[in-house]
């Protein structure tokens, strides 16, 4: 069994697409019209374009914004995802205009931030600490 | 007098000043955060409702304070009662003066109280 592919709720899909790609640096992988103004979105990361998709799905279900408001107010991200430099990603996005409503902090073997993905999400980076010699 | 109460009250738990000395290093956490450094770097497995009951009872004293900005909550500290605490019983005649060490002044030997400079261990 592998991990294909997993998905994040965004508000805006167009905006949503932008920021995926051009802000964060992920690459389209599908993009299909399935009607009434809905599109299959995916991205993947151009280190690793045939791993796991994210899938960026319409939000449009009722249940949707309850979930996200709560999460969001304590402030918990909804997808992880891995930077080989924490500090270095913190600088260039905030740099772009990226809000944090974590800048990095080291948490035991992991040091961590969080950002908000414009569309509804708190993301949450994390670079591993190297593996002591 | 019901504040300074619920002040010691909530400085007399362990997890709690743990919370504040997180908040110290940096103010403006979310819940989130907080549980992340609690665990990782204090090995306290307390889970985010109590945290979060611990965050009601600091901000009921007064030492926490929570703003909602945006769509986010974040807790920032707040001393002004431990101001509070220092100027009942330190700032006054007598105690030692804030700004300036104890150690010269002689203004502290006739309270009979705390003075750190005297004999400590009986």
């Amino acid at each position: 069994m592998r991990i294909h592919m997993t998905s994040v709720f965004v508000d805006d899909q167009e905006k949503a697409h932008r920021f995926y790609t051009d802000v964060l640096g992920f690459r389209t992988k599908h993009d299909v019209d399935m009607g009434g103004g809905a599109r299959w979105l995916t991205v993947v990361s151009p280190e690793n374009p045939e791993g796991a998709e994210l899938l960026l799905e319409p939000a449009g279900h009722p249940a949707v914004k309850p979930y996200r408001d709560a999460l969001i107010a304590d402030g918990i991200p909804l997808a992880q995802f891995a930077v080989d430099d924490v500090h270095a990603e913190y600088e260039r996005l905030s740099a772009l205009g990226v809000e944090f409503t974590q800048s990095p902090v080291e948490m035991g073997p992991v040091t961590t931030a969080v950002l908000d993905d414009t569309c509804g999400n708190l993301i949450q980076l994390a670079t591993e600490a190297p593996a002591p010699e | 007098m019901g504040i300074v109460a619920d002040v010691f009250k909530a400085l007399a738990d362990p997890t709690r000043r743990t919370i504040l000395d997180e908040l110290t290093e940096c103010t403006g956490q979310t819940l989130f955060e907080l549980c992340g450094r609690l665990t990782t770097r204090h090995g306290l497995a307390s889970s985010r409702q109590a945290i979060s009951q611990h965050l009601d009872v600091l901000e009921a004293a007064g030492l926490v304070e929570t703003r909602r900005e945006g769509r986010y909550k974040f807790h920032y500290l707040d001393t002004g009662p431990l101001e509070e605490i220092a100027v009942r019983w330190l700032d006054r005649p007598g105690a030692p003066q804030t700004g300036e060490t104890d150690t010269t002044s002689g203004t502290t030997h006739d309270t009979g109280t705390t003075s750190d400079t005297g004999t400590t261990g009986k």
